[in-house]
């Protein structure tokens, strides 16, 4: 097994390399103007540092968000474009999940990162019974930090956004993971892989709709 | 490469706006153009909406690949290079493209290229009508662009003579079918009301075209208002919008200012042979006038057939395949998507080895497809 994981969901633009028992190699970068000139570098890196090629990996991995940035489409279709070439499959894992796999948290906890727009992406989390992985209780959702500061209040809390909002996130790790690292995702897609779970399809979570307007007064008469 | 088969076999990717084109050419022969195209999402918007677009790229990127391999019958593995569009259009549209690119040419271990749209547009008329003459004259007109170029060399000397200082051709035509109720996109459905209209009828402005005027820019937004205003005094005067004349008096301006403009431009610099390219490339009565109007100037009209002038992945192919047959250099993986790539630059080399001689112009930056939304 040679797992080839990345993630652009967020602003960390973020490759590994994992062989099922181990990581073998990790890039990680925290900018989010630049995971279109940043990402394939990184994964060419990341490989020569493992000595491995791509031909090699048996498997992809990558965060499917929920991101705001147009870079979430940077690492899913690298993904799928490798998938296609290299005929492996691509799975497909909730970027929140591998903030949640790095945190190491034993108690309820909750993961956020910075939605943008003064908003966060979100979900509740319990810890598993060691060395299961941690399982998501709800649906990511993306919520103003105000609207669901009782739910989150005081509850341990991990990622860039209950850091940036820690009035609401009260019960913030600082010391937790604070940017998504593929190599928690490679490891959580790893434990996943070996115990037959269901993985996501490859598909965004946006969890918002495109930004248009119609125009007014705007209607169809087509000439026969 | 590939010359003992006809050149070399290239594959385009073109995610600039709405349309998600891949092509595969050899040399100048068009094999595979499969085109997925998100015009119907944006119908009811009126207008290219780029989240929305870029959307419906991520989802048809791969597949569009397949059908494109398959079409043209090739293994992915016999490829050449891989083209993208890099610039210019939509900066998250582009962003699918390039990413994707970026990820097929590594994984096949094939040198990548990224390329200028406006210089694809111009560079698919190889794959209908063969070598592209040097110098080549061409007037890209799209929803857009409206801009004339002079092509001495297609891999690396494009030099732009003239733009729209406003609107986009394309845009114009968008804008009045809106206001007449005819829908998006405009040009195809004024096209054909045109048809039954007398292109004398009104007689609108023709902008830009006075003696103290910029030679080859274009003005667009003079005409539109213009039109707009002519139809709201018919209807508030209760009277009915002839809107056959008005289609074919306003399509009669436009096509006269690009076509007279264009031929001038060919005189003047002692030019041959004109191109036209782009999606109003397939107005029926622009075709018409540029033919009667090329003929008298003694000026060869080249125009590709409609499905190559719109956005495709061909003409992506058609200018990459001109790339490796020249060596140019190919591009970094650390590729930008340039939402604002000047036309001055027909190609994105990379750091490592030099480009031939030749390539050493300036870096006017040609804006030449809004970034933004149409309504924003
Ligand atoms: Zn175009």
């Amino acid at each position: 097994m040679l797992l080839l994981a990345l993630d652009t969901a967020t602003p960390a633009v973020t490759v590994a390399l994992h062989d099922g028992s181990g990581v073998l190699a990790e890039s990680r970068q925290v900018d989010a103007r630049r995971h279109g000139e940043l990402l394939l570098p990184a994964v060419d890196r990341v490989l020569a540092e493992a000595g491995r090629k791509l031909d090699a990996v048996s498997d992809i991995v990558v965060g499917v968000g929920p991101g705001p940035y147009t870079g979430l489409r940077v690492g899913l279709v690298t993904a799928a474009t490798f998938g296609a070439v290299l005929g492996v499959p691509v799975h497909g894992l909730c970027t929140l999940d591998g903030l949640a796999h790095a945190s190491g948290l034993t108690e309820p906890f909750v993961v956020a990162t910075d939605a943008r727009r003064k908003e966060v992406y979100w979900a509740r989390y319990e810890p598993g019974a060691t060395p299961r992985p941690a399982t998501r209780l709800t649906e990511p959702a993306v919520d103003r930090p105000a609207d669901i500061a009782d739910e989150v209040a005081g509850v341990p809390a991990v990622g860039a956004g209950a850091l940036l909002y820690d009035t609401v996130f009260t019960g913030v790790r600082r010391d937790g993971p604070e940017h998504q690292s593929a190599a928690a995702l490679a490891a959580l897609a790893a434990q996943k892989l070996a115990a037959g779970e269901e993985m996501l399809p490859p598909q965004p979570l946006y969890l918002r709709r495109p930004d248009a307007q119609v125009p007014a007064n705007y209607k169809v008469v087509t000439p026969r | 490469m590939a010359d003992s088969r006809g050149g070399p076999l290239v594959l385009g990717i073109e995610t600039s706006c709405d349309e998600t084109g891949v092509g595969i050419v050899r040399g100048h022969t068009l094999l595979a153009d499969a085109v997925a195209s998100s015009v119907d999402e944006h119908a009811r918007f009126g207008g290219v909406v780029p989240e929305v677009a870029s959307r419906a790229h991520l989802e048809a990127m791969v597949p569009t690949i397949q059908r494109a391999l398959k079409d043209a019958g090739v293994a992915a593995s016999d490829l050449d290079g891989i083209a993208v569009t890099a610039g210019p259009g939509l900066a998250g549209a582009l962003l699918v493209g390039v990413s994707a690119a970026k990820a097929y040419a590594y994984a096949l271990g094939k040198p990548l290229y990224g390329v200028n749209h406006l210089a694809s547009h111009i560079c698919v008329d190889q794959l209908e009508h063969g070598p592209l003459p040097e110098p080549t004259m061409a007037l890209l007109v799209s929803g857009g662009h409206s801009s004339l170029l002079l092509a001495p060399d297609i891999t690396s000397d494009v030099r732009p003579l003239g733009s729209t200082i406003d609107d986009a051709a394309g845009e114009a035509f968008d804008k009045i079918a809106r206001v007449l109720h005819l829908g998006f996109p405009g040009g195809p459905v004024i096209d054909r009301y045109a048809r039954e209209g007398n292109p004398d009828a009104i007689r609108f402005p023709r902008g830009l075209t006075g003696p103290r005027d910029p030679v080859y820019d274009f003005s667009f937004s003079g005409l539109k208002t213009a039109v707009a205003r002519w139809i709201e005094a018919k209807r508030a005067a209760g009277e009915e919008v002839p809107v056959a004349d008005v289609s074919a008096s306003f399509q009669e301006a436009v096509v006269d200012v690009l076509t007279r403009k264009a031929v001038r431009a060919c005189k003047d610099n002692g030019v041959e042979h004109l191109m036209i390219g782009g999606g109003v490339a397939a107005n029926s009565r622009l075709r018409a006038m540029a033919e009667r109007r090329c003929e008298d100037a003694g000026i060869t009209l080249r125009v590709p057939r409609p499905k190559l002038c719109t956005d495709n992945g061909a003409m992506v192919a058609a200018l990459g395949a001109e790339m490796v047959a020249r060596g140019r250099a190919a591009s970094d993986w650390d590729l930008s998507a340039d939402s604002s790539l000047p036309v001055t630059e027909p190609h994105v080399p990379g750091e490592a080895p030099a480009a031939p001689a030749g390539h050493h112009h300036g870096h006017d930056h040609v804006h030449e497809m809004s970034k933004h939304n149409l309504y924003s």
